[in-house]
């Protein structure tokens, strides 16, 4: 496990569950504002975004959202530091081609999975260029 | 020329091309990226052919997708 830790509020926590549970049977997504101060990243805000392939297997984010959603952090004086989706029948761990559609390694990636409906599973992870793979500690706050 | 990109000033030669932008940002996977322009979508068969002007703000986002398997 690297270093760096994400702090997130719980109801923000609350807010992605709640989404991804809505989105079922297929996968959801969103984004996340936030810093970065050295090895801490916080989460600032949650953006709900539509999960544009309507899939239990895929997903993709709509352009659109995505810069409005940029647009609003940036106004806010914050970046988008991460994203989350989830996986409705599988672990979460970044699938292959989670990894391959990982082009920034400086991002969060989140994974909810929703396997065990009553055991949601929330992990985030850093992918870097050679899609090497590292757990990164979420703290709730 | 000055520009920007993600909201950071940039100085480049007038008549500069999306394309050649790219190029010498040096983005990774381009064929990622989605561009705008003041807000604007910029469609990729255009790239080659759109020049940034004195002032513009433009964006680079990658897509965002992936799948369970």
């Amino acid at each position: 496990m690297s270093e760096i830790r994400l702090i997130m509020k719980k109801e923000d926590y609350e807010t992605i569950l709640e989404h991804c549970r809505k989105g079922l049977p297929n996968e959801a997504c969103g984004l996340l504002a936030g810093t970065v101060e050295g090895n801490v990243k916080t989460v600032t805000k949650v953006y709900l975004l539509r999960n544009i392939d309507e899939s239990n297997e895929h997903f993709s984010m709509d352009p659109k959202e995505q810069f409005a959603a940029l647009k609003d952090a940036r106004a806010a004086g914050v970046g988008l530091i991460g994203n989350f989706h989830s996986h409705p029948e599988s672990p979460s761990r970044p699938s292959e081609e989670d990894k391959r559609l990982a082009f920034d390694p400086t991002f969060e990636y989140l994974i909810l999975s929703l396997q065990e409906p009553d055991n949601p599973v929330l992990k985030a992870f850093e992918v870097d260029k050679e899609k090497n793979v590292f757990v990164h500690e979420i703290e709730y706050v | 020329m000055t520009f920007t990109i993600a909201g950071e000033k940039k100085e480049y030669e007038e008549g500069i091309t999306l394309k050649e932008l790219i190029e010498k940002e040096q983005i990774d996977n381009p064929d990622y990226v989605t561009v705008t322009i003041n807000d604007e979508f910029i469609d990729k068969e255009t790239f080659a052919d759109t020049r940034i002007k004195e002032g513009d703000a433009v964006e680079f986002l990658y897509f965002m997708g992936g799948g369970a398997n």
